[in-house]
């Protein structure tokens, strides 16, 4: 075994912390969803759940290489999922918050709040992929490709979920709208202009985060409208997590996800 | 969820999963699932059968749905055609043109 355990530090620039969120928000949310694997409600949907996991995680790790590439000092995917602490993390705070009752201790949703936000998060990364599609770089457009047949079908499977439970039983419906206020609040961090977007879109390297909304609204409000449910009004609540500043929760996934590489530098199997 | 006779169930119903593995070619049954319903048994079945990149095809059909002939029976079925080998095309003479069939 051979390496370092030590943090690593990034040269971030603009271009490095607009691949970082994208990468981060798939490698995080594909965390939280794998903590289903195992204990879906059924067979079949467990297989699913860790079959988007498993697509989140190659994307997450392409950026992760891209990323690493435009920073400069050639840390590789491993070394960025593993060993930067969490302010050097820019996913979207939605993809930290607990997303799995694990007992009755364990904070956190049932399946209508992961089905939920999974299906809003692949309505936003279905257009960020499609701003990619364009990018002046050529590898951040390649991984848009692949990554949008994936993401487009994250969509509808979660947003068949959204509708079964939303127009279903009156229990479901009542969790699914509950779901949906826990998790509308955090959606506003998907659509902030901040000089990192704002750099990104004048270079052509992704669309601004802030153009992405009424394409993702229109996805989002069409099946809301099919479960019966409304769109929770906007509070001026405003989540960070893209600027380096987290919840409580995130902490605890990088202890869990990172502690192996942390106690065994460089260890691989 | 209630089955064919009216009974509440907790289990969704069952269904048969057949995929195609590419153009031109049969689909062929691979396993069974539940689903509540068609449109859900044929992602599941995307999720369940397809991951390997198995498929460019699925159908599913409802397993109450199909007639099986009946195991018991199997002698009666199909054992009389084991001796009946003049059924099988194999006393053909070929030209020599179709010589790979």
């Amino acid at each position: 075994m051979s390496g370092s355990a030590q943090s690593v530090r990034l040269n971030l620039t603009s271009s490095v912390q607009y691949v970082l969120r994208i990468a981060d928000t798939c490698l995080i949310h594909a965390q939280r969803l794998s903590e289903w694997c195992g204990h879906g409600p059924v067979l079949e949907e467990d297989i699913a759940l860790t079959n988007m996991a498993l697509d989140l995680i190659g994307q997450a790790r392409a950026l992760l290489t891209r990323a690493g590439q435009l920073e400069g000092q050639g840390l590789d995917e491993d070394q960025l999922a593993f060993l930067r602490d969490e302010r050097q993390f820019f996913n979207l705070t939605l993809v930290e918050q607990p997303m799995r009752r694990s007992s009755a201790h364990s904070p956190g949703g049932d399946f209508a709040d992961t089905t939920l936000r999974n299906f809003l998060l692949a309505s936003w990364l279905k257009q960020v992929w499609q701003g990619l599609l364009s990018s002046s770089d050529a590898q951040l457009a390649a991984i848009a490709a692949k990554a949008l047949k994936e993401v487009r079908y994250h969509q509808q499977h979660a947003g068949d979920w959204v509708v079964r439970l939303g127009d279903g039983s009156e229990e479901s419906a009542r969790r699914m709208s509950a779901a949906l206020e826990r998790a509308w609040p955090y959606s506003a961090e998907m659509f902030v202009a901040d000089v990192v977007d704002g750099a990104a879109a004048e270079q052509g390297l992704g669309a601004a985060r802030s153009s992405l909304r009424g394409a993702w609204l229109a996805d989002v409000l069409a099946v809301l409208d099919k479960a019966g449910l409304k769109a929770p009004a906007d509070t001026p609540f405003l989540s960070s997590g893209t600027q380096g500043v987290h919840s409580e929760h995130l902490g605890f996934i990088l202890a869990e996800m990172q502690s192996l590489q942390r106690q065994h530098p460089g260890g691989h199997w | 969820m209630s089955d064919e006779k009216g009974n509440v169930t907790n289990e969704w119903p069952l269904w048969e999963v057949f995929v195609r593995p590419k153009a031109g070619l049969d689909h062929k049954h691979c396993g069974s699932l539940h689903a509540a319903d068609a449109a859900m048994a044929v992602q599941m079945a995307r999720e369940v059968y397809t991951r390997r990149q198995e498929g460019t095809s699925v159908w599913v059909v409802r397993s109450m749905d199909i007639t099986a002939s009946d195991p018991g029976e199997k002698d009666m079925y199909f054992d009389p055609m084991e001796d009946k080998v003049y059924r099988h095309p194999t006393f053909y003479e070929l030209p020599e043109a179709v010589n790979h069939m």
